[in-house]
């Protein structure tokens, strides 16, 4: 999410980032003068993703569960001062038989259209998509790509998923239309529905897949994160288990962009951020994808890559950033811009450092160290005039 | 009967340990529980109706299988949370 989502917000921006063991808001104080920590919420809790609603400036849902319970989502009308649970959580429907899949997490949220006021999407871990038409009380399974035969097989088992788990994520609608959206699956590639989510199609053509394994069948696919242009909403970046992606509608053909980025560094990582305005420029967080994919920074050095020219180029970024021993790395959610002018950058670390830039990357400050694994990073900004 | 509940679900039920339901299963009294203190059932039981993986009730010395299990008469239900994480 980006703040240029929403409906134009003017109030002060908000930090809303997601660990494993909580969430926390973070307050601009003032023009900067930094920013105010505030949490933790749901102590202990695993909090997957805690978004703003940008159409509203006001609304926070937070995805959650802890090491016994099951999933939930909780709603806050007011800052995050009081929350309410789901009435009804995202479930899949009953299955008879042992195969019944159950949601483990909810991983994603992103909020509707702007003329869809109440209406938010849900992804999980494994792979379901879900939909709320009243703000987020209430959930049910949206779409037949759930039940759906084909992308069933494409999904695989929790086995072929990600480590913590397959998911669905990037959910993402055209802010041109409510009923052109786009969705991904790791394991299961990219997915386009042009009928308000009744029906989904792969969107895979150009992706690389693992060596040996067939491209054509979206089960070996995986990509970890897509961003659409707000400047350009026919311009989509994606960072893929193989590669850093553009795709330039109404073509259907990926273009891998990360094979200009540094070897030694490589084009392997896992969020994607844009620019809220320039559809050219972009951001990534490379990380070791060798031999055993340690997931760290590679060589120990954590550094962002931006492109300002479509992918052409890559510059590295590492302003403030330790220059050595430094062997964390960013989750796909844990980064993400603002609209701010020029645009401020912001992730958080698998070692719970939140960091952030005001110079689009060029200088980096850590504003937060000590806290638990982050998740996910999102900004907002609330309503004006809200306290 | 009495039925304990575990730490990490006593925010639905007002910080209680021990609480009244009734059921002749388990997954009568998850009922009675869930009109009680609703969303409580839904964070122990999944979609298809298993016990989640790190829950476990205990029911006259016995752990229940299943929702299906009978509570038999006993006046004392015991949910847990098992022992895990890090």
């Amino acid at each position: 999410m980006t703040m240029d989502d929403g409906a134009g917000n003017a109030g002060p921006r908000v930090l809303l980032v997601a660990t494993r063991k909580g969430a926390w808001i973070f307050h601009e104080v003032g023009a900067g003068q930094g920013w105010r920590a505030d949490g933790p919420h749901f102590l202990g809790h695993v909090i997957s993703h805690l978004v703003l609603d940008p159409r509203d400036g006001r609304t926070l849902l937070a995805a959650a569960r802890t090491g016994h319970l099951g999933p939930t989502v909780f709603r806050s009308t007011d800052g995050g001062r009081h929350w309410q649970e789901a009435e009804r959580p995202p479930a899949f429907r009953p299955e008879p038989g042992a195969a019944g899949r159950a949601v483990d997490h909810v991983f994603w949220l992103t909020a509707a259209h702007g003329v869809e006021p109440d209406v938010w999407y849900a992804g999980t871990s494994p792979q379901g998509l879900f939909r709320s038409e009243d703000g987020g009380r209430r959930w049910a399974p949206f779409s037949s790509l759930n039940d759906d035969a084909d992308f069933r097989r494409w999904m695989g088992t929790a086995q072929d998923g990600t480590p913590d788990g397959p998911k669905l994520h990037s959910i993402i609608i055209d802010p041109r239309d409510p009923r052109h959206l786009y969705c991904a699956m790791s394991g299961g590639g990219v997915h386009e529905s042009r009928d308000g989510g009744a029906s989904f199609s792969p969107l895979l053509d150009g992706l690389d897949v693992v060596e040996g394994f067939d491209r054509a069948d979206p089960t070996f696919h995986d990509p970890h994160c897509i961003r659409l242009c707000p400047g350009n909403p026919d311009r989509l970046y994606q960072q893929n288990h193989c590669g850093i992606y553009r795709l330039d509608r109404p073509s259907g053909r990926w273009r891998r962009i990360g094979e200009s980025m540094p070897a030694e560094v490589g084009d392997i990582g896992f969020p994607m951020v844009v620019h809220p305005r320039d559809d050219r420029c972009a951001w990534v967080f490379p990380m070791d994808a060798s031999s055993v994919w340690p997931r760290t920074s590679p060589g120990g050095r954590p550094a962002v890559y931006r492109t300002r020219d479509g992918g052409d180029s890559w510059q590295r970024l590492d302003g403030g950033l330790p220059g050595a021993q430094a062997w964390w790395t960013v989750k796909r959610q844990a980064m993400c811009a603002d609209d701010q002018d020029p645009v401020g950058l912001y992730f958080g670390t698998t070692s719970g450092e939140l960091w952030a830039s005001d110079d689009e990357g060029g200088s980096w400050s850590c504003i937060a160290r000590h806290l638990p694994e982050i998740y996910a990073v999102e900004s907002g900004r609330r309503e004006a005039g809200g306290d | 009967m009495r039925v304990l509940i575990p730490s990490a679900l006593r925010s639905y039920t007002g910080a209680q340990a021990w609480v009244e339901a009734d059921g002749a299963t388990l997954a009568d009294l998850l009922v009675d529980l869930d009109q009680q203190y609703p969303g409580i059932r839904f964070r122990m039981i999944d979609e298809q109706q298993r016990i989640r993986r790190h829950i476990r009730v205990f029911c006259a010395g016995q752990q229940l299988p299943s929702i299906d299990a009978p509570l038999d008469g006993s006046d004392e239900v015991l949910i847990v949370q098992a022992l895990s994480g890090g």
